[in-house]
């Protein structure tokens, strides 16, 4: 079994968005960087299938430099075998980047390529479907619970109103979503022995974008809403909810 | 001429889709022509109500039930043939799972959970929410096709009567990788959290899965669903993933959400800051949801939910 786990590094939940001078752009100063949450998901689960089948695990990212920090850990530390780089400055179209996993991955055997069901800010939940079509590939996106047969998948995913049993043909795309396992921290010696591999760095192939983001704006800070207190609240906010926001 | 991808549930249009379709309506004159895809598409001839010019019905056995591959082939081949150069459809579970995977086959730039469209020059442009909707983007799409989910709940569903001819496609590839073989626990006709109007969410401050009990109690007497906090739904209270808003939960934009017990955490305002008029119930005046809240009650909410829903029945 040969599984690619695709990881991107995302801003913190937490972090204050401010806008780059060129209007368009996440101003990166002050931005801690993060393993997209649902990444994390998908590396935990490659590394149970390893555990349970045994795997040739091989952590991806399309991206910069930095991006190294998380292919070394959750990537390696965890327990992947090896780890690429596709270089290139972040490309915001997940086609181009759909394209460049594609391009890397085609003709190498994977079984299995894991995805986060959407990448943190950017809230596309495109790259894994996109890889799954380039390739001619099975999918199951947003699953909950994977299990493996010979040379088959059954996935429980989030569908509508309830959960839908997906059964597909390896080789197949998955996208992590919340549920499908509870992933691990990295140890010390999985750190430490992460430091000691060297992580393949390939330029990637950039398809031109078939998606740019013009302008970037902040959203206008919602008005103050009023709090009420004590007795009548109730009905001051049914009179409100009714007359001034005509809800009711 | 712009294809909208309509979902057809229990012989009737999905609401998120009659948002999408009166959207394309709203904006071009020229043919807007709404896609069901089937076994059957009984109930398809409704989007002659919403502004379709046609109703492109593929139909075929094989698609009884969904599988990724094949409807993308088969959506694929419907923009094919009738040469359009836009394609929407809802982000719904099946839009967002299939839409994309069209887009690639189509070699056309894809963009999820739009919240404003327009038409620059015959191309689109949309607006979407990014970074935990602490900022909006405006994406433009270089490629000759144009591939968006619509957020649903946002566009509004209007009605506006044109031809609707019916036009049938034959189906041209029928063989799958994967497919979805049942469907389990469907929840008892229950609405989806995204499609939802009024929506009655608890948090910690519910304290027990019980409890929740008041929150059902006040969403049906205002026609809403449950939703929940990732506090909640990992406490162990029995509260699924599935009723979770937030940034790893359910987007959502209802007219009217309630936080009870929420404290309003940047990761819970990034699934519900796109609802309309937000009201919290907290006993915290400095809960940061009250930032956010069209109206805040500070109290108890044990005291002031089943107030509420008194007070709500009785002004009905
Ligand atoms: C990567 C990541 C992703 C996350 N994704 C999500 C997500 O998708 N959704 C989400 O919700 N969270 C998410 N979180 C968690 C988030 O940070 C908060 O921990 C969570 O939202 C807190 O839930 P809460 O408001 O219910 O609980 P708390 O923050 O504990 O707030 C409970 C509130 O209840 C009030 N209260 C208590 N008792 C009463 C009473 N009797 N009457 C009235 N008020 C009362 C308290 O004053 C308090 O304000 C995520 C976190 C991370 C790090
Ligand atoms: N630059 C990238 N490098 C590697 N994987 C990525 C990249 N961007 C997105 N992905 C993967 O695709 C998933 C969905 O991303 P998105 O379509 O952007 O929401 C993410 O959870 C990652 O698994």
């Amino acid at each position: 079994m040969k599984i690619l786990v695709a990881l991107k590094q995302v801003p913190d939940t937490e972090t204050k968005i401010k806008v780059a001078a060129d209007g368009k752009s996440l101003d990166p100063a002050d931005v801690k960087w993060i393993t997209s949450p649902y990444d994390e998901y998908a590396m935990e689960e490659a590394m149970r299938i390893k555990e349970a089948k045994g795997a040739e695990v091989i952590a991806i990212s399309v991206g910069e430099d930095k991006a190294k920090d998380m292919l070394r850990n959750p990537g390696l530390a965890l327990g992947a075998d090896s780890a690429v780089l596709l270089k290139a400055t972040s490309p915001e179209d997940p086609l181009t980047v759909a394209k460049a996993l594609a391009a890397y991955a085609e003709g190498k055997g994977f079984d299995l390529i894991l995805f986060g069901n959407k990448a943190f800010g950017a809230d596309h939940g495109a790259v894994g479907p996109m890889v799954a079509e380039l390739l001619g590939m099975a999918q199951a996106t947003l699953v909950t619970k994977l299990e493996l047969g010979e040379g088959t998948f059954k996935a429980e995913r989030e569908g509508d109103g309830g959960t839908e049993v997906v059964e597909g043909t390896l080789p197949a795309v998955i996208t992590a979503q919340r549920g499908l396992n509870e992933p691990r921290y990295a140890g010390l010696k999985g750190i430490m022995a992460a430091k000691k591999k060297t992580i393949e760095e390939v330029e990637a192939s950039v398809a031109a974008p078939a998606l740019v983001v013009s302008a970037l704006t902040l959203p206008a800070a919602r008005p103050e809403g009023r709090k009420l207190e004590g007795e009548g609240a109730v009905q001051a906010l049914v009179a409100l909810l009714r007359d001034e926001a005509k809800v009711l | 001429m712009i294809l909208v991808f309509c979902e057809l549930k229990e012989g009737k249009i999905r609401k998120a889709s009659l948002e999408a379709l009166s959207e394309a309506r709203r904006l071009t004159s020229d043919p807007v022509g709404a896609l069901f895809v089937g076994a059957s598409t009984a109930g398809a001839e409704e989007a002659a109500a919403y502004g379709a010019d046609f109703i492109l019905k593929a139909e075929n056995p094989a698609l009884a039930a969904y599988s990724s591959d094949l409807y993308a082939r088969t959506l694929a081949q419907a923009v094919k043939t009738k040469g359009a150069t836009i394609l929407l459809g809802a982000a719904t579970p099946m839009g967002k799972d299939v839409l994309p995977r069209v887009a690639a086959r189509l070699d056309a730039g894809y963009a999820a959970e739009v919240t404003g469209l327009s038409l620059k020059d015959g191309k689109l442009q949309a607006e979407r929410p990014v970074y935990a909707c602490k900022a909006f983007a405006t994406v433009d799409f270089p490629s000759a096709i144009q591939v968006v989910s619509t957020r649903p709940n946002v566009f509004t569903a209007t009605p506006n009567a044109k031809a609707g001819t019916v036009e049938t496609l034959a189906v041209e590839a029928t063989d799958f990788k994967a497919v979805v073989k049942e469907i389990l626990a469907k929840a008892g006709g229950k609405q989806d959290l995204t499609e939802a109007d009024v929506i009655v969410s608890g948090g910690r401050g519910m304290k027990d899965g019980e409890n929740f009990k008041i929150l059902e109690a006040l969403a049906e007497a205002l026609g809403g669903v449950v939703g929940a906090s990732r506090a909640a739904v990992d406490a162990g209270w029995g509260i699924p993933h599935s009723a979770q808003v937030g940034q790893t939960g359910k987007v959502v934009s209802p007219t009217l959400y309630i936080a009870c017990g929420i404290s309003g955490a940047i990761q819970h305002v990034a699934g519900m800051s796109g609802s309309k008029v937000i009201v919290a119930i907290n006993k915290d005046p400095e809960a940061p949801i009250f930032k956010l809240a069209t109206y805040g009650i500070v109290g108890d909410l044990f005291e002031i939910v089943p107030a509420l829903t008194q007070a709500i029945k009785a002004s009905k």
